[in-house]
């Protein structure tokens, strides 16, 4: 057993160089891509923001209802089939039928080819589940129905988000989903988080809304406070232009009042419709409303019929910036909430790396030096095994590119201090054959066989530990996951491998000496 | 080999361990942990002042007058690093923050804020939630993976020992008043898998033992295999140690209470794993024949 052929000595040979190589290509350039890969660095290392946003779906969900309601009304009509008393409760629509037209309605709202309320074969759901008590129905969002809109929402969120991320121009963001109402924003090495927040937490739904003189509008009236909170006006609930129609927004400066605004231009439909209602409106107050808030209410001069226009408002330079960006990316369906956030500047990244390696550092040193002072030679080859398991495991994280955390630092310095481990079973074990039995070359072959399922028993242990804590885990606990299990597999290697060949290659050559161990 | 009678002692550390393990019982219980923002929602703020005569109180009362909350003030590391946590979180505002950076400056001088973690209600409870399945989780993978290895009364002595490694650090955590965050789950998950390596070290053994030797008694048969593995069992703790303390020592100030988490866990696995998990085997009476029956089916 201690014998070892040629093309195995080989490939644990290379197999280590190449390993070792991807280790040292953390600190050299290469050109090609493949070459020269570095290992990510957590953001709690190189500093950045992590933000956990969460979808608030319950204004899209009332918009979607109300919308329904005109669908059916119409659909029904069209049929010629009289539906009264619609209402919204809660979440419910309710409406109720002519006695009968119950089997009528019922058959149209379950049939699987139904126009109003839609089947997904894939999931064997209508999109609204539909309850009926005599001639009173109700109609409510299915489980599937209820995902699917979520998702909707989310796809076009998660979009609009990347969109704004991109425009502030940070370095590699990465946005993912979480679930069905989350987005998960990862901002590397952004040093001041504010502004990629205040962006992200405005909804953006611009509208142009005129201020009503008299409160008897054909579309009712509501209420809206001015942005800097000074006053209240009353505005007509008729929208003349929403920000969907807006192709371009950027801040200008006006040159008459030497004002900073932000300028826009629209599609062809929007001006149409601009140039329309500033016809018939002038003299009238034009609202610009953005998230529920009057930003101004400049007064209609003259028709604007060029299909531009500016918006006035106290800005800075930056917020006209920051507005015309916003208008830009569009408006998020619904508004996000910030739920968690985590931000590390980029000297503590560094502190933190600093302080990392140097207990690294400490730490290898102090376990060579008692391994050494434990086991002479065959510490020195129980060393040898740890420094190529060590340049294994960075290799590997290098290669595949893991994200190295402070924990995960933190899970190699650990390795460091278990990697032992393997070895020591194995030369306790020796040492104990070695009393019954004279020729070296037997008793240390025995010594590995007998502690081999030990040995891995104990690391199937920890290696239960690490995947738990990968799947469980989140951001900085899961690099502590990926180092942990990854260095039991680098462990294991080069004890059976390295430390076994380099063992072997010493007993045969010194295999006369009295007490080898 | 040492020849230690480890046996004779089993007695006064199981009633050793069960004083400890109700004093941390009785602390969990009434006095709790003291958890995190991770865990309990908040917000916590690491921050450097440019001025040196800046003290806590001085630092506090700042924040006091921000209505924030309870507001608790530490110093971190250095003479200039403080960490503040208060329970106000508001997702809402995203110049939260920000104002709160600007209000300070004007009261205290240049801050630099180094790190902000800010952690809504409803996340906190779901990462409470997520770290306790993940350590229910992987007692269950454990006691699984070392029934399907093992015999019965095995498993019984590993899993009584590790329940005794994780209740005494956390009951440590407790005392002191030490923080819980998602690095101490990580910390808690470490332990349960050491110590249980620990004790599969010493059970192979027995195990061996009991196959090799037809006449003697359990009672001395564990103190024949701890004393058998006891080298090991010194070293590699040792190692392990020596890498922890390290960290401990060095690794900043992020890492400390991981470390110590998991210094006190190395501690107690190697205990337990002689004084927990072994009495366990002489009081359920394990014999060649538990082994031998196992075996035959």
């Amino acid at each position: 057993m201690l014998y070892f052929s040629k093309l195995r000595i080989i490939s644990v040979i290379v197999f280590t160089i190449i390993f070792s190589y991807f280790a040292f290509s953390n600190f050299v350039k290469f050109d090609d891509k493949f070459f020269s890969k570095n290992i990510n660095l957590g953001l709690d290392l190189q500093g950045g923001s992590y933000l956990l946003l969460e979808i608030d779906n319950r204004p899209v969900i009332t918009q979607k209802l109300q919308a329904k309601i005109i669908e059916l009304k119409r659909y029904f009509k069209e049929k010629k089939i009289t539906l009264k008393n619609f209402s919204l409760k809660g979440d419910t629509i309710l409406f109720e039928t002519t006695d009968n037209e119950i089997e009528n309605v019922k058959n149209i709202l379950n049939d699987k080819e139904s126009d109003v309320n839609t089947y997904y074969p894939t999931y064997k759901s209508h999109e609204f589940d539909v309850l009926e008590d005599g001639n009173l129905f109700s109609l409510n969002y299915s489980r599937y129905g209820l995902v699917l809109l979520k998702n909707s929402s989310l796809d076009q969120a998660i979009e609009i988000v990347r969109r704004r991320v991109d425009e502030v121009g940070t370095n590699e963001p990465n946005i993912l989903k979480r679930g069905n109402d989350r987005i998960l924003v990862e901002l590397p090495g952004l040093d001041d988080p504010n502004r990629i927040k205040s962006l992200l937490g405005k909804t953006a739904n611009l509208t142009f809304q005129f201020i009503s003189q008299n409160n008897e509008e054909s579309f009712g009236t509501e209420k809206l406070s001015f942005e800097d909170g000074s006053r209240d006006a009353i505005v007509s609930k008729r929208i003349i232009l929403s920000g969907d129609n807006l192709v371009d927004a950027k801040p200008t400066m006006n040159s008459q009042t030497n004002e900073t605004v932000v300028s826009f231009s629209l599609d062809r439909v929007g001006a149409k419709k601009f140039g329309k209602a500033t016809s018939t409106g002038v003299g009238k107050q034009l609202a610009i409303v953005l998230d529920g808030k009057i930003i101004s209410a400049p007064s209609v001069r003259e028709p604007i019929i060029g299909g531009s226009g500016q918006i006035s408002g106290d800005f800075t330079f930056q917020s006209a910036t920051d507005l015309a960006l916003l208008l830009r990316s569009g408006a998020l369906p619904a508004p996000l909430n910030i739920i968690e956030e985590r931000t590390v500047g980029p000297d503590l990244g560094q502190d933190s790396i600093d302080a990392g390696i140097l207990s690294l550092f400490i730490g290898f040193l102090l376990v060579i030096l008692f391994m050494i002072y434990k086991y002479r030679a065959f510490g020195l080859i129980a060393n040898l095994a740890l420094v190529s398991n060590l340049f294994l495991l960075i290799g590997i994280l290098t290669l595949f590119e893991a994200t190295l955390t402070l924990p995960g630092i933190a899970g190699i310095i650990l390795t460091v201090g278990m990697a032992v481990d393997a070895n020591v079973l194995i030369f306790e074990r020796i040492k104990e054959e070695t009393k019954n039995e004279k020729n070296p070359i037997i008793a240390f072959d025995a010594g590995y066989t007998k502690s081999r399922t030990t040995i891995l028993d104990a690391n199937i242990t920890t290696l239960i530990a690490a995947f738990i804590l990968f799947f469980m885990g989140s951001g900085p606990v899961k690099g502590f996951s990926v180092t942990l299990g990854v260095g039991i597999l680098t462990t294991l290697f080069s004890v059976y491998f390295i430390a076994r060949l380099l063992t072997s290659l010493y007993v045969v050559k010194n295999k006369d000496k009295e007490q080898l161990l | 080999m040492s020849n230690i009678s480890f046996n004779k002692f089993y007695r006064k550390f199981n009633i050793l361990s069960l004083i400890l393990i109700v004093v941390s019982l009785v602390f969990l219980i009434f006095k709790g942990l003291n958890y995190g923002v991770d865990f309990k929602g908040g917000t916590l703020i690491e921050l450097r002042t440019t001025d040196k005569t800046n003290n806590i109180s001085l630092i506090r009362d700042s924040f006091n007058q921000m209505n924030l909350g309870d507001v608790s003030v530490k110093k971190f590391g250095n003479e200039t690093d403080f960490i503040v946590k208060f329970e106000k979180q508001n997702s809402n505002d995203p110049e939260f923050i920000k104002n709160i950076q600007n209000k300070l400056s004007s009261s205290i001088g240049d801050v630099d804020f180094r790190r902000v973690e800010n952690v809504g209600p409803k996340v906190s409870s779901e990462l409470l939630k997520s770290g306790i399945i993940a350590i229910s989780l992987s007692l269950a993978a454990m006691l699984l993976y070392i029934w399907i290895r093992f015999e019965w009364q095995f498993s019984l002595g590993a899993i009584l020992a590790i329940f005794h490694d994780v209740i005494i650090t956390l009951g440590i955590f407790s005392i002191f008043s030490l923080e819980i965050n998602l690095s101490i789950v990580a910390a808690v998950l470490t332990i349960v898998g050491y110590s249980m390596n620990d004790t599969v070290v010493i059970f192979d053994r027995v195990r061996e033992n009991l196959r090799k030797y037809s006449d003697i008694k359990i009672f001395d048969l564990t103190n024949i295999s701890i004393n058998e593995t006891l080298s090991r069992t010194i070293i590699t703790s040792v190692t392990t140690l020596l890498a922890l303390f390290s960290i401990y020592l060095f690794g900043g100030e992020i890492l400390k209470g991981f470390s110590l988490a998991m210094i006190l866990g190395v501690i107690f696995g190697t205990y337990s794993s002689i004084y927990i998990a072994n009495p366990i085997l002489v009081a359920l009476n394990v014999s060649q024949r538990t082994i031998v029956k196992e075996e035959k089916d």
